[in-house]
C-alpha cells in the first residue's frame, strides 16, 4: 500500500499524469467527463493535503526526492507556502472548470473526440502543476513542454467553432516554442556556470561565484531567461499570442489558461528571479526591476486601452488579462515585501475572478451561440444569474472594496508607496480607471440593451454551468471581504522569496 | 449593553429589507409596505442610537469603547463601525427622511407607471444600508468601502428608466464618482496608513506625529489634503459636480432622497469627517495647509448658483443648487473653526429638510400635470397649492429666511466666517443669497401669481424641452391624460402631498426646536482636544 502521505508531493504530478493517459481508454458519452472531473478533484484534494500538511507541519518547506536519487542527481520536489498556494489555484480552478466542461465541451467539440480532448485536458492540468512543484530546473522545462503542446493542442480544438483557431494555436505554438527554448538555453547556461540543476543547489553555486555581476555566462543565461520567461507570462509587449488563443480556444479551455497558464509562468519568474538568482543580483545588480516595471506600466496601459475597443466579449477579456499580467509583473519587481505580497495575491485573486468571468462567458457561447458584444445586449433579461456573474467579477477587475480585486490594489499601491514608486500607484489606480470603462461597455449591454436574434430566446444556463461560475465569482466576493487568508498567506510567502529561499 | 452593537443593526435592517423586498416584489402592496416598516423600523433603531451619542459622557464612554468590528478585510484593517455625533446627525436625517420617501416613492412610482419597480426598492434599501455603514465608520477605510457600495447601489436607480439618455448620464454619474475615489481618495487612504499606520478616526487628526518626526512634510500633507477633498466626489465641489445635474434624469424620489440627502450628504460627510478626525484643525493650521480650500467652495457656491439662475429646467435648477449649498458645508469645515464645524453640521440637516421638500414639489408636478420646466408653471400655484406651497417653505429654506432652518445654519456660518475673520466668506454667503433668492423667489412667484396660461394644444412642449423626461414614459403619460395635459389636474397622489408637507413642516420645526442638531453639533465641537 503506497503511502499517501508520504509521497503527497509527487502523487500530485503522478496520479493526473497517468489518469490523463488512461483518459484516452475511456471511450464516448459520459465517460470521458466523469473520469477526468475524477482525477482532477483527487489531485485537488491532494494540493488541499498538501497545504494543510505544510502549514501543520511549521516548517518553512517540504522536500521530496523522486525515486529517493539524491536531489543533487535526481529530481527533487520541494513546496513551500509560494508553491502550495499556487498549487491549489492550479488544481483547483482545474477542478471547477472540469466540472463545468461537460456541457460547453459537449456543444462545442464533435463526441468523438471527447477522450482525446480531457486527455489532453488533464495532462495540461499536470504540466501546471509540475512546473509549480518541482525543485529542479530542467525538470520546469519538461513540464513546461508538456504543458505547452498540450495547451496548443487544447486550443485547436476550437476548430470546430471557429477555424481561426487553428491560426491563433498555431501562433502561440511558433512564439511559444521561442520562448520555451530561451527558458532552455538560459537553464543550459546556467548549468554550465554551476554544474547542477537542482534549484538551490545553483543558487547555492551562484552565490558562491567572486564575480557573478561580471560573468557573461551568467548574464547571457539571465537575458534568456527573462525574455523567455516574459514570453510565456504573457508580458507586454510580448503578448501577442494571447488574444487570438483566448479568444477561439473552446470556453472551458479559454477559462482554464486565463486562470493558470500564464499564472505559473509568473511563477516560474518567481523561482528563477528570487529564487536562482536571488534578490540582490536580479532586482539591484541588473536593472531588470525597471525593464519589467516599465513593461508592467506600459501593458496595463495599453492592454486596457485595447480591451476598451473590442467588439468581442472574450477578446475583450484576453486583452483585460494581458493589463493583469502587468499588474502582477509590476508587484514583484517592486521587490518589497508588500509588492510581491499584492503580486501573489493577485494571482489568486484574478484567476478566480477572471476563470469565473470566462466560464460565465461560456455559458453564454453555449446559450446564444457567440460572445460578440453584441449578442450580450439585453441579456440580463433572460440569463440574470449568468450576467450577474459577469458584472460580479468585472467589479472585482475594476478593484471595487469587497471584491478580491481590491485586496490586490491595497498591497500593490502600498508596495509602490513604499518603494517610492509613486508613478506605479498612479499606474495601477488608471488602470482602474480604464477596467471601468471596458466592464461598463459589457454592464451597459447586458443590462441596458435591447435583446435581438438569438439573444431574444436564450435561457438561463443549465445548473451545471451556473454552480461552477458562482462558485469562482463568490470566492472572488468572499476573499474581497476576508482577505486574511489570502493576504497572510502572500504575505509569508513574499517574505520566503526576499529571504532569498529557493 | 454599552449599544455599540446598535450601529450593526442599522445597517442590519435596510439590508434584510432588502431582501425581503426581493421576496416579496410579485406583490407590489406587500412589497411597499416591507419597504415603509422597514424604514420605520430603521428610524427606531436609530432613535435607540441617539441618547448615546448624546450622552455627556459620551467621549469617555461610547467613543471610547472598543469599536465593532465587522469583519477584518485585511490583515491588520478591520471594518469597523462606532457611534460618532456627526455621523448620527447623518443617520438620524437619512433614516427619518427615508420614511417619508418611502410613501413618497409609492405614490410616484404608481402615478407614473414606472417599470422595474421591485429593483428600484431594493437598491434603494441597500443604499439606505450603506449610507448607515457610512454615517458609523469606525475608520476612513470602513467610511470608503461603504462610500463605494453606495455608488454602485445607486447606480441602476440612475440608470432606472434604462433610455440612452438615463444610460448616457448612469455613464457620467458613476465614472465621476468612481474615477474620483479610486483615484484620489483611495490612494490617499493608502497613504494615510502608509504614514501612519492607521486608519483610524481620532478627534484631533491622525498626522500629528508623522508630522512630528517629519516622515510628513507639509506639502506632502498639502497633497493629501487635496486628494482627500477631491477624492470625495460625492461632495461635488467644482469641477467634479457633473455628476449631480447627470443624475437628476433618475425618478424624482431618487433624486430627493439620494442626490440631496443621502448620497451628497454622504459627499459632505466625508469632507467633514476627513477634515476633523483624519486632518486635525491644528495639524491643517500649523501646517498652513487648505487654505485654498474655503475659496475653491466659494467659488463652487457662486458659479453653481450663477448657473443654476439660468436652467430652465427644474430638477436641473434644483441639482446646480445643491452644487452650491454643498459647498456652504465645505466652507464651513474649511473655515477650521469650532463655529464653523457646528455650521457644517447644522447645515447637513437643515439642506437636507429644505431641499428634499423642493425635489418632492418638482416630482409632484410632474406626476400631476407632467411639467419639468420652469417655463410652464405659470399659475400652478392655484391647481397645487399644497404643493407650491411647500415649495415656497423649501424655498426660504434654501435663502436663509426665518422661520426655516436654513436661518440658523446661516447665521453660525456667518458666526464662524466673523470670528476667523475671513471677509471672503462673509461676501460669498451674501452674494450667494442673493443669488437663490434670484432663481428660487421668480419660481414661487410665477406659480402663485401669473395667470395660467391659455389652453393650447402643446402636449409635446414639456417633451421638447424636458430632458429629464422619459420620452415614451411621457407620451404615454400624456395619452392618459388626453390632450389637457394644462388643463384639469389637481394636486398629485394624496402619499405625496402628505410627503412634501410633512418635509416643508419639518423645516419650520428644526427652526423652532433645532435643539438635538445643536446637541450633536455641540457634541462633536466637545469632542475636539484643547489648542
Amino acid at each position: 500500500m503506497i503511502d499517501i502521505q508520504a509521497n503527497l508531493p509527487a502523487l500530485i504530478v503522478v496520479i493526473p499524469l497517468l489518469g490523463g493517459v488512461m483518459a484516452t481508454f475511456t471511450g464516448r458519452g459520459v465517460l470521458p467527463w466523469a473520469w477526468a472531473s475524477l482525477v482532477t478533484g483527487a489531485t485537488f484534494a491532494l494540493t488541499l493535503r498538501m497545504m494543510a500538511t505544510l502549514l501543520q507541519s511549521g516548517a518553512p518547506y517540504i522536500s521530496y526526492e523522486l525515486g529517493n536519487w539524491p536531489r543533487w542527481w535526481g529530481i527533487e520536489y520541494r513546496v513551500d507556502l509560494l508553491n502550495a498556494f499556487i498549487l491549489l489555484v492550479v488544481a483547483g480552478v482545474g477542478f471547477i472548470t472540469t466540472l463545468y466542461a461537460r456541457e460547453s465541451v459537449g456543444d462545442e467539440i464533435p463526441k468523438d473526440r471527447h477522450n482525446v480532448f480531457y486527455a489532453v485536458w488533464i495532462l495540461a492540468i499536470t504540466g501546471l502543476l509540475g512546473i509549480t512543484i518541482t525543485g529542479d530546473a530542467f525538470n520546469v522545462y519538461v513540464l513546461l513542454e508538456i504543458s505547452s503542446l498540450t495547451v496548443y493542442a487544447l486550443i485547436a480544438m476550437g476548430k470546430d467553432r471557429d477555424r481561426r483557431a487553428l491560426t491563433a494555436s498555431l501562433r502561440y505554438l511558433i512564439l511559444g516554442s521561442v520562448g520555451a527554448s530561451f527558458i532552455l538555453l538560459g537553464i543550459g547556461y546556467l548549468m554550465m556556470v554551476t554544474g547542477t540543476l537542482n534549484m538551490e543547489d545553483m543558487h547555492n553555486q551562484l552565490m558562491r561565484l567572486a564575480n557573478l555581476d561580471t560573468n557573461r555566462t551568467v548574464l547571457v543565461a539571465f537575458a534568456f531567461l527573462l525574455v523567455g520567461l516574459s514570453l510565456k507570462m504573457a508580458l507586454y509587449p510580448l503578448h501577442m499570442w494571447l488574444p487570438k488563443a483566448y479568444t477561439y480556444a473552446p470556453s472551458a479551455v479559454s477559462a482554464l489558461l486565463a486562470a493558470t497558464a500564464t499564472k505559473v509562468g509568473v511563477y516560474m519568474a518567481f523561482r528563477f528571479l528570487f529564487g536562482i538568482f536571488g534578490v540582490g543580483f536580479s532586482f539591484y545588480a541588473m536593472p531588470s526591476h525597471l525593464i519589467l516595471l516599465a513593461m508592467a506600466s506600459l501593458g496595463i496601459v495599453f492592454s486596457s486601452l485595447a480591451a476598451i475597443r473590442q467588439h468581442n466579449a472574450k477578446t475583450l477579456l484576453a486583452y483585460s488579462s494581458v493589463g493583469q499580467i502587468g499588474y502582477i509583473v509590476a508587484g514583484f519587481s517592486l521587490a518589497n515585501p508588500d509588492g510581491v505580497a499584492g503580486s501573489i495575491v493577485h494571482i489568486f485573486n484574478h484567476a478566480v475572478t477572471k476563470g469565473g468571468m470566462f466560464l460565465a462567458l461560456g455559458a453564454i457561447a453555449y446559450r446564444v451561440g457567440g460572445t460578440e458584444i453584441a449578442d450580450l445586449r439585453g441579456l440580463a433579461r433572460r440569463m440574470p444569474l449568468t450576467c450577474g456573474a459577469l458584472a460580479l467579477g468585472g467589479l472585482g477587475l475594476i478593484g471595487f472594496p469587497l471584491t478580491a480585486g481590491f485586496v490586490s490594489k491595497w498591497y500593490l499601491v502600498k508596495g509602490a508607496f513604499g518603494a517610492d514608486m509613486w508613478g506605479l500607484a498612479v499606474v495601477v489606480l488608471f488602470g482602474s480607471l480604464l477596467a471601468l470603462v471596458y466592464v461598463w461597455k459589457l454592464i451597459e449591454a447586458m443590462f441596458f440593451g435591447e435583446p435581438t436574434g438569438r439573444t431574444a430566446e436564450a435561457k438561463e444556463a443549465p445548473l451545471s454551468m451556473l454552480i461552477p461560475i458562482w462558485i469562482l465569482v463568490g470566492l472572488s466576493i468572499y476573499f474581497g471581504v476576508d482577505a486574511t487568508f489570502t493576504g497572510e498567506t502572500a504575505t509569508r510567502a513574499a517574505a520566503g522569496l526576499l529571504g532569498g529561499a529557493p | 449593553m454599552t449599544g455599540t452593537e446598535l450601529p450593526l443593526l442599522a445597517m442590519a435592517v435596510p439590508a434584510i429589507g432588502a431582501i425581503l423586498i426581493g421576496v416579496f416584489g410579485r406583490w407590489p402592496n406587500v412589497r411597499e409596505l416591507v419597504t415603509v416598516l422597514t424604514s420605520v423600523t430603521l428610524l427606531g433603531v436609530v432613535l435607540q442610537i441617539l441618547p448615546l451619542a448624546l450622552a455627556d459622557d459620551f467621549w469617555s464612554t461610547t467613543w471610547s469603547a472598543e469599536p465593532l468590528v465587522l469583519l477584518e478585510m485585511l490583515p491588520g484593517i478591520p471594518l469597523t463601525l462606532k457611534i460618532e455625533p456627526l455621523g448620527m446627525i447623518y443617520a438620524l436625517i437619512a433614516s427619518s427622511l427615508w420614511i417619508l420617501n418611502s410613501l413618497y416613492s409609492v405614490g410616484y412610482m404608481r402615478g407614473n407607471k414606472e417599470k422595474h419597480q421591485t429593483r428600484f426598492y431594493m437598491c434603494f434599501a441597500l443604499a439606505i444600508a450603506s449610507v448607515m455603514g457610512i454615517a458609523f465608520s469606525g475608520n476612513v477605510f470602513t467610511l470608503f468601502v461603504f462610500y463605494e457600495v453606495l455608488s454602485v447601489s445607486t447606480y441602476p436607480l440612475v440608470a432606472h428608466k434604462g433610455t440612452p439618455e438615463a444610460v448616457r448620464s448612469a455613464r457620467v454619474y458613476l465614472g465621476i464618482l468612481v474615477g474620483t475615489s479610486v483615484g484620489l481618495l483611495l490612494p490617499a487612504i493608502i497613504a494615510t496608513y502608509f504614514f501612519t499606520g492607521t486608519v483610524d478616526f481620532q478627534p484631533g487628526g491622525v498626522f500629528q506625529a508623522a508630522l512630528a518626526d517629519e516622515s510628513l512634510t507639509a506639502p506632502a500633507l498639502g497633497v493629501l489634503f487635496f486628494m482627500y477633498m477631491y477624492g470625495i466626489g460625492k461632495a461635488a465641489l467644482m469641477p467634479m459636480h457633473r455628476w449631480l445635474p447627470a443624475a437628476m434624469v433618475a425618478p424624482t424620489p431618487v433624486s430627493a432622497l439620494l442626490h440631496a440627502v443621502a448620497v451628497v450628504k454622504a459627499g459632505v460627510f466625508s469632507v467633514v469627517k476627513v477634515i476633523i478626525y483624519i486632518f486635525g484643525t491644528t495639524s491643517l493650521v500649523s501646517a498652513g495647509q487648505g487654505e485654498w480650500l474655503i475659496y475653491v467652495a466659494g467659488a463652487t457656491i457662486l458659479i453653481a448658483s450663477c448657473i443654476a439662475l439660468f436652467q430652465d429646467n427644474l430638477k436641473r435648477r434644483l441639482a446646480y443648487s445643491t452644487v452650491s449649498q454643498l459647498s456652504y458645508i465645505t466652507i464651513a469645515a474649511s473655515l477650521l473653526s469650532p463655529l464653523g464645524y457646528m455650521a457644517a453640521a447644522i447645515h447637513i440637516a437643515a439642506h437636507a429638510f429644505g431641499k428634499i421638500t423642493l425635489f418632492f414639489a418638482a416630482g409632484s408636478i410632474y406626476t400631476a400635470a407632467h411639467k419639468t420646466n420652469i417655463s410652464q408653471l405659470d399659475g400652478i400655484g392655484r391647481k397645487m397649492p399644497w404643493t407650491m406651497g411647500a415649495f415656497a417653505v423649501g424655498s426660504l429654506s434654501m435663502i436663509g429666511v426665518p422661520p426655516t432652518a436654513g436661518f440658523i445654519s446661516k447665521w453660525y456660518l456667518l458666526s464662524g466666517a466673523w470670528e476667523t475673520g475671513y471677509t471672503f466668506v462673509i461676501v460669498v454667503v451674501l452674494l450667494s443669497t442673493l443669488l437663490n433668492a434670484g432663481y428660487f423667489l421668480p419660481i414661487v412667484w410665477r406659480a402663485f401669481f401669473r395667470a395660467p396660461p391659455e389652453e393650447t394644444h402643446h402636449a409635446s412642449m414639456s417633451h421638447a424641452d424636458g430632458n429629464f423626461g422619459d420620452p415614451h414614459d411621457h407620451g404615454h403619460g400624456a395619452k392618459d391624460h388626453g390632450h389637457d395635459d394644462h388643463g384639469d389636474h389637481g394636486e398629485a397622489p394624496l402619499p405625496i402631498v402628505f410627503a412634501l408637507t410633512c418635509t416643508a413642516a419639518g423645516t419650520i420645526v428644526l427652526f423652532f426646536f433645532p435643539d438635538i442638531a445643536l446637541g450633536l453639533a455641540e457634541q462633536i465641537y466637545r469632542g475636539l482636544p484643547l489648542p
